[in-house]
């Protein structure tokens, strides 16, 4: 164990005052205001470019989304080959797809079965895989969810309408470092010859966090 | 102890409250504002992942909880840009912005996809894993920051002191414990381990269910069976 760092080496935020001594205190209190305020000074002192906001809002609002985490899935339950490789190494499979980066570099699948079903959260914070399914929704990021998940995952999945059926265990995985977790949902019956596009109309982004099932045919 | 983020197990926050899978992606315009302004900011480099957590575990508990998410990515941020010198704190009162010599390492429109497209890698190399899958292990109690008092830590308080075995190992990855506070990468063999929920919660809620957390070697010690 090392001796703890002097305080001249160690880089610590100005914590543990009064709220007033937090710097961020000396912006607007309007949240609006707050981001538009800290966009200004960043912009005009050069630090930040309000294009590249605009790509970056664009990317995420547009372009990945869960949408990408519903082909992977979809490939997994048309073709047994790519699910085993894609249980065993999540993180090339889905990169082959174009599915990498941000909050993504490193991926594990989890499957479903009558046996386990497997939930995702962030205690800490909100770690998410964000090539595979976008930026979270409100609720993932809530305190409710956050601190509940762990300790009751069935009556959360209660506040989601879902059920789990009789023998199933429930494995909650916190997503404490930098391993993303994609759930594998079971793939419903009355699909057997779907093609992966029609598979994906089945996969929703709750069943991929373990909140939700796939959707049944109707 | 932790910090006011370490929030699993507790009780009294309610239900949760679903949202339709095709809600918005950001509720409201200033979200995804906030959103980029915090990923561009993070392209000056002069701050890790690890670091911009701290920064938002560190508001006071009082903040922490009025905020909603995103005003704690806006506080967070604010607060890391005056502590690492990026701008001072006249200039976010409203002083008149002087000029960085950041601004050569500004993120452009046209590099973004790309930025977003590498990511940052945790793996490093280091060295061989203490444990193999099936182990039995023990996480340190309490959990804390064991280099700086209050630092940043990530063994959730409710899994401190719990008996639990080793699934599998992820390799060797940045330690945050180390990596928020400018102390180095220092990486260490990650595992994802096991924990039987009766184990964390005294009872558990359905039989078998488990917990899984991604721990660092130096938050576990052997087990005893």
């Amino acid at each position: 164990m090392p001796p703890p760092a002097s305080s001249a080496n160690i880089d610590a935020m100005p914590h543990d005052h009064h709220d007033h001594d937090h710097p961020h205190a000396l912006l607007p209190p309007d949240p609006a205001l707050r981001v538009k305020a800290l966009e200004t000074l960043l912009t005009a002192k050069g630090l930040i470019d309000p294009a590249a906001l605009d790509e970056i809002i664009d990317t995420y609002a547009h372009k990945i989304g869960p949408q990408n985490g519903a082909r992977v899935v979809a490939m997994a339950w048309a073709d047994d080959n790519f699910r085993r490789r894609l249980l065993a190494d999540a993180t090339g499979v889905c990169a082959e797809l174009g599915f990498y980066g941000r909050q993504g570099e490193h991926v594990v699948a989890v499957e479903n079965t009558d046996e386990v079903h497997n939930i995702v959260v962030c205690t800490l914070c909100s770690c998410y895989p964000w090539p595979l399914l976008g930026m979270p929704p409100g609720w993932y990021k809530s305190d409710a969810y956050r601190a509940r998940a762990v300790r009751e995952p069935r009556a959360v999945l209660a506040d989601f309408g879902m059920e789990l059926t009789e023998g199933q265990a429930v494995r909650v995985w916190d997503s404490t470092a930098e391993i993303r977790y994609l759930v594998l949902p079971q793939r419903p019956e009355g699909t057997e010859g779907w093609d992966v596009d029609r598979l994906m109309t089945c996969v929703t982004r709750d069943s991929m966090i373990g909140t939700g099932l796939a959707r049944v045919p109707a | 102890m932790t910090r006011v983020h370490d929030m699993g197990g507790r009780f009294g926050d309610g239900p949760v409250r679903p949202e339709p899978e095709d809600a918005p992606v950001f509720a409201t315009e200033w979200h995804g504002r906030a959103l980029a302004v915090t990923l561009a900011s993070g392209a000056l480099g002069q701050w890790t992942l690890d670091a911009s957590r701290f920064a938002r575990e560190s508001l006071s508990p009082a903040d922490y909880a009025r905020f909603s998410y995103y005003e704690k990515w806006m506080a967070g941020l604010a607060d890391l840009l005056v502590a690492k010198g990026v701008v001072t704190r006249d200039e976010l009162a409203g002083a008149a912005p002087a000029p960085s010599e950041l601004s050569a390492r500004r993120l452009p429109a046209e590099k973004v996809a790309a930025v977003l497209a590498s990511g940052g890698p945790t793996t490093r190399e280091g060295n061989a894993p203490r444990f193999v899958p099936g182990d039995p292990v023990r996480t340190i109690r309490p959990s804390r920051n064991t280099r700086v008092d209050g630092g940043h830590t990530r063994l959730p308080a409710y899994a401190a002191g719990a008996k639990g075995s080793v699934l599998r190992c992820h390799g060797s990855h940045v330690l945050p414990d180390t990596n928020a506070h400018g102390l180095g990468e220092a990486p260490e063999p990650l595992y994802a381990v096991a924990f039987d929920a009766a184990e964390l919660w005294g009872q558990a809620e359905g039989a078998g269910d488990e917990v899984i957390l991604d721990l660092w070697e130096s938050y576990l010690e052997p087990g005893h069976g």
